[in-house]
């Protein structure tokens, strides 16, 4: 995955706490075993508010309310935004394992407590666009400065695109072989037959 | 592996016994001992390994069941949805390429997967496992560092068996006294969730402490734990004990003789030290819990089965077509359902079977019993309990997520209102556009006879 640079655009507001992963990605859909090509599925039961984003031109940045992305840990609710065509989300507090689903996908899921974000939105909705620097962690709309703010080692790895599997094999295969060495002789009943290969 | 001498939490001393590099940018890479698959949330693990050419590191850690998309109104023979029936096939085939247990549909240790894995002794104290299921934290009922994942997660899991992690902060629930009769831990948790608000976990691993957490069964504590997300926590934990070691032991998976003997030795440590620093305490009394029901469409909508309706957001409150200050008791409802991971064990059964034995389902509602895994359906009816239900007109199936889901055919139709022991109220869970209430199995099995909400203590003393 390339890593994230600076970029503009405009941004959505989605004015509504508590937006979960079923709202974004009704569970019905989570028959389908592919991940690209999701985006028809998002926010499928909210029809007025896939008109509106429709009708604001798709724009890749999502302004959100509180503990969005809560409920369930299906990653297809981050493919489908994806798949919409969102590259960054702001609110003020996320759903956890929603949020590092977000790292996973390059998708920025940034947190901005609700004083600037509410008047990050009024901006949006008076038709600025927003820069996003990542790096700096700081939002730019109309001249002001608005401060975000995403974990240190997902900023990492949005940043520089890493594959976080392969590395975690490049580096640390020796410690993770070490740790099972040290654990089949501290805890020897997690090692019993059955448990090993 | 980390080793300390200062106070620590449970949760701590399980992250520490787990950590295998501290990492430098606030996450840790934790180590995974056990992983369960099911077919929802792995097919595309299963591609991050191919597109990268990479193995599976320890196959036998690792268990797949099929729960999600599976019918459980009728079993053996081919599944009839087809995205279903090919989303299983998968699951069954990714096992086999990569050498993964798969426990089949159609055989005696299938279910839902939070269900099945403590059945056959792949949960125990002290483990860290996870899932890519938000509810994994059930397991955390044993002591065992278990949190939710998503897919990318999972093919890093099985490709690394470790995870970088951010370690949680702690906080402390603790449940003073005695719960009062057809009270239970679903109330006590649905209490939790309506006093913390559903993010007011987020970044916290709980820890569930006092008399009423002590007392509960295995069974009760899974419950318990089953909705810490819900709260916001991915993690949920309860000190192991005696009742966890009587409920483990002789279990398939489970260490025996010498093995199981220094296994219980470890597990007994795992808890907080006395004088262990929690970041945050919240203190409940349990013994003036009421039954607990759900109004709106966020769990922490939550009120007493006594109380009238508060003023929540308009937008759930037009959803579950309900006005402010009305009593919820009343309250007509169209479907009862007794299942899912939070309420599908023997126990559960048990409990909803005692209210409704010589009973009758009330006209008009369709009422549903879905044991959580194919085991514990064996061991209900050898109690007899699926004579119980059906005599009171409730339909018994076969194992599954069933309407918690709603993807496998069982779901709840538009504008229809349902009782469910089930963890989650949202929009269109058990189908679009139908209308949820979260209760205990007491409390469905009590709304299923009236046909409407009740308080089960008042109706059914």
């Amino acid at each position: 995955m390339p890593g994230l640079t600076p970029f503009a655009a405009p941004a959505f507001v989605l004015e509504e706490d508590d937006v979960d992963t079923d709202i974004i990605f009704p569970a019905r859909f989570l028959l389908h075993t592919e991940r690209k090509g999701l985006g028809r599925f998002a926010f499928h039961d909210r029809p007025v508010l896939l008109e509106a984003y429709a009708a604001a031109g798709k724009p890749p940045i999502l302004l959100a309310g509180a503990n969005f992305g809560c409920g369930s840990s299906r990653e297809h609710a981050v493919w489908s935004l994806e798949g919409m065509g969102l590259t960054a989300i702001f609110a003020p507090s996320f759903g956890e394992i929603f949020r590092g689903n977000c790292a996973n996908n390059g998708v920025v899921a940034g947190t901005m407590p609700l004083a600037p974000l509410s008047a990050l939105q009024a901006l949006t909705n008076a038709g600025h666009d927003l820069h996003v620097d990542l790096a700096a962690q700081v939002v730019t709309c109309a001249g002001q400065r608005f401060a975000f703010t995403v974990p240190d080692s997902d900023r990492e790895m949005l940043l520089a695109g890493w594959n976080n599997t392969t590395r975690i094999l490049a580096l640390h295969g020796q410690d993770i072989a070490a740790f099972e060495q040290a654990q089949r002789t501290h805890a020897p009943w997690l090692w019993t037959k059955e448990f090993q290969t | 592996m980390i080793t300390h001498s200062a106070p620590r939490t449970l949760y701590d001393r399980l992250w520490d016994a787990h950590t295998v590099v501290r990492g430098e940018a606030g996450k840790d890479l934790i180590y995974i001992d056990r992983h369960l698959l099911h077919e929802v949330s792995t097919p595309q693990s299963f591609e991050l390994l191919r597109d990268n050419g990479l193995a599976v590191r320890r196959p036998v850690s690792q268990l797949a069941v099929p729960d999600h998309a599976v019918p459980t109104s009728e079993r053996g023979g081919t599944i009839k949805g087809e995205l279903a029936r090919k989303q299983v096939a998968l699951l069954e085939a990714n096992c086999q390429e990569f050498g993964i247990e798969y426990l089949a549909l159609e055989g005696d240790r299938q279910g839902i997967v939070h269900v099945i894995s403590p059945e056959q002794g792949f949960t125990m104290p002290g483990i860290s496992l996870v899932c890519g299921d938000s509810h994994t934290a059930t397991h955390g009922a044993f002591g065992a560092l278990a949190f939710g994942i998503g897919a990318s997660e999972c093919g890093t899991v099985m490709a690394t068996q470790t995870l970088w992690q951010a370690r949680n902060r702690n906080l402390r629930v603790h449940y003073d006294g005695q719960l009062q009769p057809h009270v239970t831990t679903k109330d006590m948790i649905l209490a939790l969730i309506g006093t913390v608000g559903g993010g007011g976990g987020t970044g916290h691993a709980i820890e569930f402490t006092g008399d009423a957490v002590r007392s509960a069964s295995m069974e009760a504590r899974m419950t318990l734990c089953n909705m810490g997300i819900e709260a916001g926590s991915r993690v949920a934990l309860v000190a192991p004990d005696e009742t966890t070691f009587a409920w483990l032991q002789g279990r398939p998976r489970v260490p025996q003789g010498a093995m199981w003997d220094q296994a219980v030795a470890y597990w007994r440590t795992l808890r907080s030290d006395e004088d262990a620093a929690f970041d945050r305490t919240v203190e409940i009394d349990a013994a003036i819990i009421a039954p607990q029901v759900t109004f709106g469409t966020s769990p922490d909508q939550v009120m007493p089965v006594d109380g009238v309706v508060p003023q929540g957001p308009a937008r759930a409150l037009d959803y579950m077509g309900l006005e402010a200050g009305r009593p919820i008791a009343g309250l007509d409802i169209d479907y009862a359902f007794i299942g899912s991971c939070t309420n599908s064990r023997i126990e559960d059964l048990r409990a909803a079977a005692r209210i409704i034995r010589g009973r009758y389902v009330a006209d008009g509602v369709k009422a549903i019993v879905v044991p959580g895994s194919t085991q514990t359906k064996r061991q209900a009816e050898a109690e007899g309990l699926d004579r119980v239900f059906e005599q009171a007109g409730f339909a018994w199936h076969h194992a599954g997520c069933s309407l918690c889901v709603a993807m496998n055919g069982d779901f709840v139709p538009a504008g229809k209102r349902s009782i469910s022991t089930s963890n989650r109220n949202f929009e269109g869970r058990q189908g679009a556009g139908a209308r949820t209430h979260l209760a205990s199995p007491a409390m469905v099995a009590a709304a299923a006879i009236a046909g409407h909400i009740v308080d089960v203590r008042k109706e059914f003393a």
